[in-house]
């Protein structure tokens, strides 16, 4: 085996890949072979590191040293420079990974990481994702041969079950239960699943465990199958995530070629396989009845429960089915004892949380926190606060099927029992932070919007109850709300929540009740004053000059593209109301802030 | 087919060349590798470091690199930073002469006094 003095760590997950990091290693490769260095160092492409804010990011080990928004020219320097002389390019360093004294910090010392702790994630962004042998170095398959060496299924359950995991894709139910179940139920055959089918907008932590750690699902549903007795598996997964499909595809090649899945795995009589199953990206495949209907190639529509997956499943058979961050915790849990994990997260949430942080939030990436920390800590410490010095207004967890937390809850620790406290949920990990110029309504009309398109009409609370919401909410955007509009809101929701058929409509009411809950202030505004204090909805605002402020120039009605500002020299322009679309143009282009919206 | 024996020497093997992914505690060789280092030879010398802390297995050591270390007529020069030591400077290092830093001073502790640079600047 060669060994190299240095490793060029290059993050390969999508948001880096977007932006470019294929390149950047090719650039990496040709420039050590200029140098004639390439026996030297080696350049691999990892999962996600987590700060995609900042991406494409390359690290160098073993100075650890930490580069981010790496461009192509930038790969020239750090060969000659890093790679050749041993001199670190500090100004093209992560800005937080460099203490006082200009010296380079460890990663955990850096306040993005500090507060973090990677179970689910441990593997993203250290080993190579299409190279078995570096999961295997860093314990990979020890868990699976423990279980097939030393443990029965009973005892498996057990450890599961001690260890207080719930499930991580969002209802929390206790993950060892369900394994219990799936060994009790009688069948001549029985499946293992893995829902990968992530959908709410914004979500993003299970893609990244697949591109990050794929072998890391594999050996959980490997681990799965010897427990409850089945000798299939099924990874459904979104289409949408070519990349994470294709680093599955690798690694299961891999495994079968290392006999780690197919016949007499590990030289013993358990037998297993996997195959992949492409989603088309419809969003009510989550649910796990539609998950399985897809699988077996019908429309993804729910059924009623019960029965449960784990009495009648994939193909009328016992199925277990877990999300993917909870496969990516067995393992661990397997090598490290239930009391590991009990040790981490409050008193009914054990173990880490993936969340994925998007929005108006300076660190917008993937952190993995421990149960119990409070939503300042994540927003704050590890997300780096809100940009351009504004206010927090809300976070929404959860997706559509959650519900926004406002600043008085900030403080509140963070597992699935206070989230569902104070109106939200867990969900999948979604974690999109809203700040003063995100108008509630408008936030509530942008998810709503998402299930009435997801939604798979099967049931009309659904179907029909979301499009009403809708509805209303686009009246009381538009400026044409009535008194009473929140009520049948309110009303319609609760309806709607206790009347469909599978979670997508049961949570699809919840980010219009969060926000009515916490921001009702804000849509009565809408309703009596005709007011967006956000300044979002369009057909509640007017632009308006400043006659004080205006100096005639006549750029805003040259910007403007319906002719609907008019005016003279030495005369304050005006603006049109009746014709004026609200495009915004007029603004961006007056130099001296005389155009206000309001 | 793997056996578990198997799964635990392809762990083995390719834990050797991961885990200078791992934190930087333990020793730390760290070459000079500037131009002038790179003029009188480092590069070879790193690799010898490398390739010796590999054949004896020290799973604590990291080899790093740097700049410049600023008495370009004693290049190459190498620092070993034990924990709680006072760090050592060895010059005018040569593949040879790391054979016997690496045995002497990172496996048992005893400082080559005669590569040090309190040695060379005596004889001069």
């Amino acid at each position: 085996m060669e060994l190299y003095r240095s490793h060029v760590l290059v993050c390969g997950g999508t948001g880096c890949h977007s932006s470019g990091s294929a390149d950047i290693i090719e650039h990496f490769n040709r420039d050590l072979k200029k140098y004639g260095i390439e026996k030297e160092v080696k350049v691999v492409q990892t999962g996600c590191f987590g700060l995609c804010e900042v991406g494409p990011v390359v690290i160098v080990y073993p100075e650890g040293a930490f580069y981010s928004r790496v461009k192509d020219e930038d790969v020239t320097e750090i060969v000659s420079e890093h790679l050749v002389k041993g001199r670190i390019v500090k100004h093209l360093l992560y800005h937080d990974s460099l203490d006082a004294s200009q010296e380079i910090k460890s990663l955990d010392e850096v306040p993005f990481y500090q507060k973090q702790e990677r179970v689910a994630l441990r593997n993203c962004g250290v080993i190579n994702p299409e190279n078995i042998d570096e999961y295997i170095a860093f314990d990979g398959y020890k868990a699976l041969g423990k279980v097939l060496t030393e443990m029965t299924p009973e005892e498996v359950i057990e450890t599961i079950k001690a260890s207080g995991l719930r499930g991580r894709g969002g209802a929390g139910f206790p993950t060892g239960l369900k394994w219990e179940f799936t060994y009790k139920a009688k069948g001549d055959k029985k499946f293992v699943a893995c829902n990968a089918d992530e959908g709410d907008p914004g979500a993003f932590m299970d893609r990244s465990i697949l591109e990050g750690d794929p072998h890391a699902v594999i050996e959980a549903m490997t681990i799965a199958g010897y427990t409850v007795g089945a000798d299939q598996g099924y990874i459904y997964v979104r289409a949408e995530y070519p990349i994470a499909v294709q680093r599955l595809t690798i690694a299961i090649a891999q495994a079968r070629e290392y006999g780690l899945l197919g016949k007499n795995i590990l030289g013993t009589d358990f037998s297993f396989d996997l195959e992949l199953r492409l989603g088309a990206g419809a969003f009510v495949c989550g649910e796990e009845t539609a998950l399985m209907a897809s699988v077996e190639g019908f429309r993804g529509e729910p059924r009623p429960r019960p029965p449960f997956p784990a009495v009648k499943g994939l193909f009328g058979k016992p199925t277990l089915l877990n999300n993917v961050e909870t496969y990516a915790n067995i393992p661990q849990i397997i090598i490290n004892g239930p009391e590991w994990l009990q040790s981490i997260g409050t008193e009914k949430s054990k173990g880490t949380k993936v969340f994925a942080l998007g929005g108006k939030i300076n660190n917008t990436g993937l952190v993995e926190v421990p149960m119990g920390t409070t939503l300042r800590e994540i927003i704050y410490e590890i997300g780096g606060g809100i940009p351009n010095g504004k206010q927090f207004k809300a976070a929404q967890t959860g997706g559509p099927s959650g519900g926004c937390i406002p600043a008085q809850h900030l403080d509140t620790p963070i597992d699935y029992d206070s989230l569902a406290a104070i109106g939200s949920m867990m969900g999948s990990g979604g974690l999109i932070v809203m700040d003063e110029d995100n108008c509630m309504v408008d936030i509530a009309r942008f998810f709503l919007e998402f299930t009435v398109d997801e939604s798979c009409g099967k049931c009309p609370p659904c179907r029909i109850g979301t499009k009403r919401m809708l509805e209303l909410l686009n009246k009381i955007a538009e400026g044409k709300g009535e008194e009473g509009d929140i009520e049948k809101l309110v009303e319609l929701g609760e309806g709607i929540k206790t009347a469909s058929l599978c979670g997508l409509g049961q949570s699809a009411p919840n980010p219009v009740l969060s926000t009515i809950r916490y921001f009702r202030e804000e849509y009565e505004e809408h309703i009596k004053d005709k007011k967006c204090r956000a300044g979002v909805c369009q057909a509640l605002l007017q632009y308006t000059i400043i006659e004080d402020k205006c100096r005639s120039c006549g750029l805003c009605a040259k910007a403007c593209p319906v002719n609907a500002i008019s005016g003279q020299r030495k005369q304050p322009y005006v603006i049109d109301q009746a014709t004026c679309i609200k495009c915004g143009a007029c603004m961006e282009k007056c130099p001296f802030d005389a155009i206000v919206k309001r | 087919m793997k056996t578990l024996k198997e799964l635990e020497e392809i762990r083995q093997r390719t834990l050797e060349s991961v885990n200078l992914r791992k934190d930087r505690t333990g020793t730390r060789v760290v070459v000079g590798m500037a131009t002038c280092g790179i003029a009188a030879g480092a590069r070879p010398v790193l690799m010898a470091f490398v390739e010796e802390i590999r054949n004896r297995k020290l799973q604590h050591v990291t080899v790093t690199q740097t700049g410049c270390i600023g008495v370009c007529r004693l290049e190459p020069m190498v620092e070993v930073y034990l924990p709680g030591e006072e760090k050592v400077t060895y010059v005018k290092m040569t593949p040879e002469k790391v054979k016997r830093v690496v045995a002497e001073h990172l496996v048992n502790g005893q400082v080559v006094r005669e590569f040090t640079i309190g040695a060379e600047e005596k004889v001069e």
